[in-house]
Formats: structure tokens, C-alpha cells, sequence
């Protein structure tokens, strides 16, 4: 399955989760936060959240900024 | 010193950006040297190139208080986005909302801010707007229920201080949340004239990040902050046209020449 991670479509095997991809990423826990297709994927739901293709996924970390 | 802000005692009046420093290890001595207290950060795609250091760690190493922003947004859709995001990142309700309207002078599209405030309002956010030094605008997001508003002194990293002292003047003294000078700070004396005009607190990045030291420069508006609150409190001299004697000229011994001091009779006091 496709699933555009970050703006760059990748594939991944099917079944895989938020947390997944997460960890493909970083090793970072706070400061990191996750949007699926737009909208705000809780930390606590990471493991339980499985794509099937088609989503995009946001990977965000914390950078110096303001 | 100290000041209430989003239901909080802060002692600093000096709110640190991170962003523009050279080296995680200039921001660190930048932090210690402003005693800053709140310190803001931003949402970015992780980069799986370039594992390097957060600047969280630094932020949290030190203690200090992580204020997320939602730079780079355009819109209020966007803005209302990131805020969710930044409080699952960091745990936090605080928010500090940028909604641009043009990356040429990075001014804030208020349409667009008052909307994103007001919903994050709504959904329990500590909403800390970056805004432009329009007073009524200020007036309309504290309506809507913003913790604070921080007017801009002149665009993000221009560094020419504040270009209209007569609206930051005016949002100090009709505003009834905190005020805080965000964005266009280039020294220190920017930042006392901030707190000169009433402003509570002075939000400052590029001033510190961007100069020859920073650390120093930390320590120059830190200390501008604190001048700046004295002065304010102090009460300064009214601005006259003439001169004003500080000695008294009653007792003064005639030496010779013409005792009546010249006065020029066409212009009045």
C-alpha cells in the first residue's frame, strides 16, 4: 500500500501503524505529534491506529523557531 | 517584577524565541544569560537526515517553560491544526498564534488570526496572538478571549524596533491582558522602550540569535527589560520644548553685565 509520509509517497506492508512509521522517523517521544490526513493522532492511539493506503501521514518534531 | 500571564506568576519579563541561533550551544548560553522563563519552539516534519539534537532538550534541560507556535500558517484552518498538534507534542494548552498573511513582510492576516483565536479559545487553549500594532484588532482578539496580545514593533526579524510607539501606547493602556512587544526588537534599548510604553513583557528572537554574541546580547535586553519596567513605573518628565532649569535661579549673585537673564518674548511656553 501507498501512504504519502511527510509529503513522499512510500510503501509500507499492509497492517502497518502510526506508530510504525513513527519509529521508521525517530526515536524522539515528547516533542513529536502526528497528523492523519490533517487531523491530530493522540499519542495514545499510535499502536492502535492502522493505515490501509491512501492516507497522509505528518511526522512533526520540535525545531528552534519564533 | 513579577507578572500574571494565562492564570501563571512569571518573574522574567523577557519571553526568548529560539529560532536563528547558530548552534544549540549559542541558544543554551543565550537561555542562561536571559533568564528567560518562556520559551517558544516550532512544528516541523522530522527529518530521518538529520538526527541531531532537539532544542527541547535544551528547553527542558534549563527547566523552562515550552511555548509552541504556529509559524508558517496562513491560514486559520491551518493555525487551529498545529495548535492540537503542538498540545499532543508538548502537553501543553499554551499556544503562541501566528496566522501570516505574506511572507514579504510576515504581517498577520487578521481575518484570519481572529478566527483561529476564537476557536482555540473555545477548545481550551492559552491563545498568545502575535498581532499587528492595530489597537482595535488587540481589542477584538482580548474580546474573544486571548490570554495576552503581542503586537508586533516592526516585521519578524527587521530589527528597526517599534515603528509606531503611538498604537503600542495606545493597546498598553486599553488592554486589560498582558501586552508583549513581539517581533522587531534589534537591541536593547527597543526593549525598554517597549516596557517604556507600558508594554508587560517583550517576546525576542532574532535580536539575540542573530548577533555577534548572544549571549551578551541576552544579557543586554534582559537587563533593557528590567530598565525599561523601572522607568515605566518611575514615571517619567513630561517631553517640553524649552528648557526647564535645575538650579534654582532665585539667590543668583549679580557678577556684573545685564541682570535680566535674555528671554525671547515671541515664543510662549
Amino acid at each position: 500500500m501507498t501512504v504519502v509520509v511527510n509529503g513522499e509517497p512510500r510503501e509500507l506492508e499492509t497492517g502497518m501503524t502510526i506508530d510504525d512509521v513513527v519509529r521508521s522517523l525517530t526515536d524522539e517521544e515528547r516533542g513529536v505529534a502526528v497528523a492523519l490526513d490533517g487531523e491530530v493522532v493522540p499519542r495514545g492511539a499510535w499502536t492502535t491506529t492502522t493505515l490501509t493506503g491512501g492516507e497522509h501521514v505528518e511526522v512533526l518534531r520540535a525545531v528552534q523557531g519564533g | 517584577m513579577t507578572f500574571e500571564l494565562g492564570g501563571r506568576t512569571w518573574s522574567s519579563r523577557l519571553i526568548m524565541g529560539t529560532g536563528g541561533f547558530r548552534s544549540l550551544g549559542d541558544l543554551e548560553a543565550a537561555l542562561v544569560a536571559s533568564e528567560a522563563e518562556i520559551v517558544t519552539v516550532a512544528l516541523r516534519r522530522v527529518d530521518p537526515s538529520s538526527r541531531g539534537d532537539s532544542p527541547l532538550r535544551v528547553i527542558d534541560d534549563l527547566g523552562r517553560f515550552v511555548l509552541p507556535n504556529t509559524a508558517g500558517c496562513y491560514t486559520a484552518r491551518e493555525a487551529v491544526r498545529t495548535a492540537r498538534l503542538a498540545r499532543e507534542a508538548f502537553d501543553t494548552d499554551w499556544i503562541k498564534l501566528e496566522v501570516i498573511g505574506d511572507d514579504r513582510t510576515l504581517h498577520p492576516d487578521p481575518v484570519e488570526l481572529l478566527s483561529a483565536a476564537e476557536q482555540l479559545v473555545a477548545e481550551g487553549f492559552t491563545v498568545l496572538p502575535y498581532t499587528s500594532d492595530d489597537p482595535i484588532l488587540a481589542r477584538r482578539l482580548e474580546a474573544v478571549g486571548c490570554a495576552a496580545v503581542m503586537p508586533l514593533g516592526s516585521p519578524i526579524g527587521a530589527g528597526r524596533g517599534i515603528d509606531n510607539p503611538h498604537h503600542i501606547r495606545l493597546i498598553a493602556e486599553q488592554s486589560s491582558v498582558p501586552v508583549i512587544l513581539d517581533a522587531g526588537i534589534g537591541t536593547a534599548s527597543d526593549a525598554a522602550e517597549a516596557m517604556e510604553l507600558g508594554c508587560d513583557a517583550v517576546l525576542c528572537a532574532s535580536a539575540i540569535a542573530r548577533a555577534d554574541d548572544p549571549p551578551a546580547m541576552a544579557t543586554a535586553i534582559k537587563l533593557a527589560v528590567e530598565a525599561g519596567w523601572h522607568a515605566r513605573r518611575a514615571g517619567r518628565i513630561p517631553v517640553r520644548l524649552h528648557a526647564e532649569a535645575s538650579t534654582p535661579a532665585s539667590g543668583l549673585a549679580q557678577l556684573g553685565g545685564d541682570p535680566t537673564p535674555v528671554s525671547d518674548t515671541r515664543v510662549r511656553p
